[in-house]
């Protein structure tokens, strides 16, 4: 069972489709005793970090979070939730991440030209780094997901698993191994996106040393 | 590299797809949850949901719709029409809208843009403007393009992209219904006004349209039309095709041949 935690940011509906889509069975949930039997946990997020690392700290399920990784329990973070897994976030002001990848969440409008639009919105291609990563086992070359956000990982080094061409490379994926963030939306990228969730919930332990 | 996109809008009326020319003498299409998921299997980048109907009935019906096309459609969806308060943006988030665009209600209450951006994030506010030349003037139109509110278009864009509007969907009535091609004057004004995402509205009659849109327009980000989507005049992987052969970026399903 996946546990896609729900601490009060955003709307989980489609993302609860989508695992119905690929025959997985996902309960949206606030519940630690959930997030603890759960096989897999997605953290999802939209809007603004400090807020939603807040809402997270306050719900308590923070610390059941980092109790399920340390024992190797995978985890998705997704858009704002991948964010939230890096050490820190420059978005109005310093915050703290969960600092379960190495990273800092800053705005892109450091490194894009001019020109190039804010919020990165739409479909990009997905640019495999190094070895594929198992979250993409099921994709082909040319594959495109859906991004909506205006800040992302910076400095997340060997654990960038795919970028996106904006103009600059923009993180796109992070894996450290059983720690695994997206910032496009698997969940709103078509076949694509449902490919690399139904790769996640497949994950082995071998997949992730 | 970041692909044009392609919209097809679904304009629903008790729960079916209607399409008005220059937004008049509806016309019966389709199940929108038939179309919505036809349009996905063939490449759309994102659907608009654009509800018109008047009665509370009629609403409860467009959100069960909403819902279950959110629950068999894996785009990004966009809903508009009747989007005046917080609560209107709630109920059809909570239905799996991502976005949600908002007309004549931005008007009406010039607060709602900041407060719904404050709330939801701005990649969720949608500022849809109906514009038609008035002496000349980009001129506001509201009460979908019946009404003149004498507002300049641009600096109407300008103001609500500062209160957090992420993306702006540009209706020309001029060229709505036409066919003649997308008002690219009235679209480069808005491209060089503001640097959130710009979708083209209205006027696209053939593949060529879409191709001279983005050639001539470099900044417009979307192309979105309706009936020649509904009518079968366009089909969109062809025009994915064309904006692949033309150098116009492009999201082809399955991956993409280099």
């Amino acid at each position: 069972m996946i546990a896609i935690i729900d601490y009060g940011v955003g709307n989980l509906f489609s993302l609860n489709c989508s695992f119905k889509a690929i025959g997985e069975e996902a309960v949206v949930t606030s519940d630690p005793e959930i997030l603890r039997k759960a096989d897999k946990i997605v953290l999802p997020g939209v809007g603004a970090f400090a807020d939603a690392a807040a809402k997270l700290k306050a719900s308590g399920l923070e610390d059941v979070l980092k109790e399920e990784v340390a024992k190797g329990k995978p985890l998705l973070g997704i858009c704002l939730g991948m964010q939230l897994l890096l050490d820190s976030s420059e978005e109005y002001g310093n915050h703290k991440g969960l600092g379960l990848i190495k990273g800092t969440n800053r705005s892109i409008g450091e490194v894009i030209p001019e020109n190039y639009k804010i919020p990165h919105m739409g479909w990009n291609e997905l640019l495999y780094c190094g070895s594929r990563h198992p979250l993409f086992r099921y994709l082909g070359e040319h594959e495109y997901v859906y991004f909506v956000h205006s800040f992302a990982g910076f400095d997340c080094e060997e654990n960038t698993i795919a970028i996106a061409d904006y103009g600059a490379k923009i993180t796109a994926a992070v894996a450290k191994k059983n720690v695994m963030g997206t910032q496009f939306h698997p969940e709103k990228s078509g076949d694509t996106g449902l490919k690399i969730l139904k790769a996640f919930c497949e994950l082995k332990e071998e997949d992730l040393c | 590299m970041i692909t044009k996109r392609i919209i097809p809008c679904l304009d629903v009326r008790n729960g079916r797809v209607v399409k008005g020319v220059n937004f008049e003498n509806l016309r019966e299409v389709d199940s929108p949850v038939d179309l919505a998921r036809y349009y996905s299997s063939c490449g759309a980048d994102e659907l608009v949901f654009y509800d018109i109907t008047a009665s509370a009935e009629d609403r409860d019906l467009f959100t069960d719709i909403l819902k279950e096309t959110a629950a068999n459609v894996f785009i990004p969806l966009t809903v508009g029409g009747g989007i005046r308060t917080l609560d209107d943006f709630d109920r059809v988030l909570k239905c799996g809208a991502d976005k949600v665009s908002v007309n004549s209600g931005a008007i009406r209450d010039p607060s709602l843009i900041a407060k719904a951006a404050q709330r939801y994030g701005d990649q969720c506010v949608v500022l849809s403007v109906d514009i038609k030349r008035v002496d000349g003037k980009f001129t506001v139109f509201a009460k979908g393009g019946r009404e003149n509110t004498g507002i300049e278009a641009i600096p109407w864009i300008k103001h609500c992209v500062k209160d957090g509007a992420g993306e702006i969907v540009v209706n020309s009535i001029d060229t709505d219904g036409v066919k003649k091609g997308f008002d690219l004057e009235m679209l480069e004004a808005v491209c060089e006004a503001v640097r959130v995402p710009v979708i083209a509205s209205g006027g696209a009659g053939c593949i060529e349209d879409f191709i001279t849109l983005f050639k001539n327009v470099p900044g417009v980000d979307a192309g979105l039309a309706a009936s020649i989507f509904h009518f079968g005049e366009v089909e969109i992987a062809d025009l994915k095709e064309a904006m692949q052969k033309e150098n116009i970026p492009a999201r082809i399903l399955g991956g993409q041949q280099q």
